[in-house]
């Protein structure tokens, strides 16, 4: 049983201020995922979180009490590291009980939690051999273990899965997300891997530059975004964005024009643009699809086939690229001329200061 | 790569000349203990071998009391080191500020000023504790003198050892002396050793100090060998018994914990 609150957190080194404050509640079991490229400040939040940095300003409490100034032993709370980091000198058994031999836990009982969760994360064959002798993902699994032996409030993650190789890292989410099952447990991960905070988060916190960009569940964050970076960011492959000029506003939709002629029909609410307003229009590539009679005319510049999904990179007269996703496996070449017709839908506009402007109907699993 | 035959001539060449050249002095230093002291000043390979000179060595003086001087100072000033140098590393390793760079540099550059400098101020400081000719003071002394060397030494194992490591004993945890117990010093354990073994090398053969600051109750084996120098003459074949007699033990130690020394000493240098 764990909550968070961050009211107004502030950090700085000297002069220079990496984190601008930030305000946040995280709910009891809750699965949190801070995102960001590097240098936005997402593992420096965690570390703060966990005790490892300094808070400059603003109240951090867990459960409703403010532990700026507790020290990382005494907050409860357990993280797992991105290099791991096992201690070299112990075995699997003994890392996992180290904290437990720190707090005189005594020996059965020691035993016990470490057999628990070696059993929970398929370690038990492995418990006597030292961290070098380990696979990566074994090794994972006992920082892994090293957090659950704890029962900590809360699980702190810092991109524990980037050192991994790509089928194991997709393993090892599915694992984590059984572990919070099990678990019950209130998690916070980091990561600049947007497809790791798709999957796992219930609630995702984009970060850029030490500010909050937007907070939501993940299909929110898809299907919402509050502004262009978050429009950017979230979604494989990227949200096509392009210059777009406001043509019509009504109260049902807003038309606008691509520099190349195409004009395309938004359903965002009315009053919020005016004719000839400058907007920034962006479309999934999945709300595009190959119609004879559609808009936008292109010329495919490369074809990514993925099997069950088809990724077309086109070239734009006067305009951006755009990238397309079809369903399956298309036939189209490099080369063709084809046209794209657009789902209303999966389009949003930002304004100048490239904040979204409000769509009419919410997306019905993002309310 | 493989070297060369003639690559191998060289650095055979060059190996065994730096090893030889090294190793002469003592090689010549023990031949001429057992030389009689009319034989000693001569070069002369071929003689009677004879055990008069450590006989006359023993009978002089109490060669044991000066050893067990030399192994409780040398002991007790690396232990009184490494007590002050552990948690001083910690800190300058772990936890940097702007200062400890130049911190750092500055407890080397005490290395710099010769002991002559201020050999007057302690001795009188020495005087007034009552320290002159106490084994403690000559801990003291030996402690504070390879202190800025211990610092550094550990300072770079520290380095070798990943923060996260430690941040990671802190979140399940381990208080600051937990972390240096459990994790750091287990951790650099070679590193410690080596640093360590030198330390005692470098009290034991320290002589400035110890010739000035003791007579004849505290006086280590370095004193021992002075005393066999100068006042009735030059007596080559004592003065040769007495220092042999004197560095066998850590040489005998040396050889014993080279392998440790050497790790100790190329650590980090290879991955």
């Amino acid at each position: 049983m764990a909550t968070l609150q961050l009211r107004d957190i502030r950090k700085s080194f000297g002069a220079f201020e990496v984190i601008k404050g930030i305000d946040l509640e995280i709910d009891d079991r809750e699965f949190v995922v801070f995102v960001g490229p590097s240098g936005c400040g997402k593992s420096t939040l965690l570390r703060m979180i966990a005790g490892l940095e300094e808070i400059t300003g603003g109240d951090l409490m867990i459960d409703g009490k403010r532990i700026n100034r507790v020290g990382p032993a005494d907050r409860g709370l357990a993280m797992v590291f991105q290099s791991y980091a096992l201690y070299p000198h112990m075995t699997v058994r003994q890392n996992m009980a180290f904290a437990l031999r720190l707090a005189r836990v005594p020996k059965a009982e020691r035993d016990r939690k470490v057999d628990e969760a070696a059993r929970i994360l398929q370690l038990e064959p492995y418990l006597e051999r030292r961290p070098k002798d380990l696979s990566g993902g074994q090794r994972q699994r006992v920082a892994i273990g090293r957090a659950i032996v704890r029962q900590p409030k809360v699980f702190l993650f810092d991109e524990p899965l980037s050192n991994l190789d790509a089928a194991l890292r997709g393993q090892m989410r599915i694992e984590l997300l059984r572990l919070h099952e099990e678990l019950n447990a209130t998690m916070i991960y980091v990561t600049h891997d947007q497809i790791e905070a798709m999957t796992m988060a219930d609630k995702i916190v984009v970060l850029q530059a030490g500010r909050v960009e937007q907070v939501g569940s993940p299909l929110e964050l898809y299907h919402h975004p509050a502004n262009l970076f978050v429009a950017g960011f979230i979604g494989s492959p990227r949200m096509n964005l392009m210059e777009a000029k406001v043509v019509e506003t009504g109260p049902t939709g807003t038309s606008v024009a691509l520099p190349s002629g195409p004009r395309i029909e938004v359903p965002i609410e009315g009053g919020t643009t005016a004719n000839g307003d400058a907007v920034t229009l962006g479309i999934r590539p999945e709300g595009l699809r190959i119609d004879p009679a559609g808009p936008i005319a292109g010329t495919v510049a490369l074809v990514e086939r993925l099997g069950g999904l088809t990724l077309l990179h086109l070239t734009i007269a006067g305009s951006e690229p755009m990238t397309v996703q079809i369903e399956g496996s298309d036939a189209t070449r490099t080369h063709d001329q084809i046209r794209l017709a657009v789902d209303p839908a999966a389009c949003h506009l930002f304004d100048q200061a490239g904040q979204a402007l409000p769509q009419h109907a919410r997306h019905p699993l993002a309310a | 790569m493989r070297a060369t035959p003639l690559q191998r001539l060289l650095s055979f060449i060059f190996g065994w000349g730096a090893a030889l050249l090294l190793f002469f002095p003592i090689a010549w230093m023990v031949l001429t203990s057992f030389k009689s002291e009319r034989d000693a000043t001569s070069p002369g390979l071929f003689f009677a071998p004879s055990l008069d000179s450590y006989r006359d060595v023993f009978a002089r003086a109490d060669y044991l009391s000066f050893a067990l001087n030399s192994v409780v100072i040398s002991v007790g000033g690396t232990v009184l080191a490494l007590l002050f140098a552990i948690p001083a590393a910690y800190a300058m390793a772990f936890h940097p500020t702007h200062r400890t760079r130049g911190t750092l540099l500055w407890m080397l550059s005490t290395k710099m000023l010769p002991p002559v400098g201020v050999l007057v101020p302690i001795y009188l400081l020495f005087r007034t504790a009552g320290l002159l000719d106490s084994r403690s003071g000559l801990v003291m002394i030996y402690a504070l003198m390879n202190l800025p060397i211990v610092v550094w030494m550990l300072f770079t194992f520290y380095k070798e050892v990943p923060n996260e490591i430690l941040e990671a004993g802190r979140m399940d945890g381990a208080k600051t002396a937990g972390e240096v117990w459990f994790l750091l010093l287990p951790l650099t354990l070679p590193g410690v050793a080596s640093t360590g073994l030198l330390s005692l090398i470098l009290c034991w053969n320290e002589a400035f100090w110890s010739l000035n600051l003791t007579s004849a109750g505290a006086a280590p084996l370095t004193a021992f060998i002075a005393s066999f120098s100068s006042p009735e003459g030059l007596f080559f074949a004592k003065l040769s018994a007495a220092s042999t007699m004197a560095v066998a033990p850590i040489l005998v130690f040396g050889w014993f914990s080279q392998r440790q020394l050497v790790q100790g000493l190329t650590f980090g240098a290879v991955k």
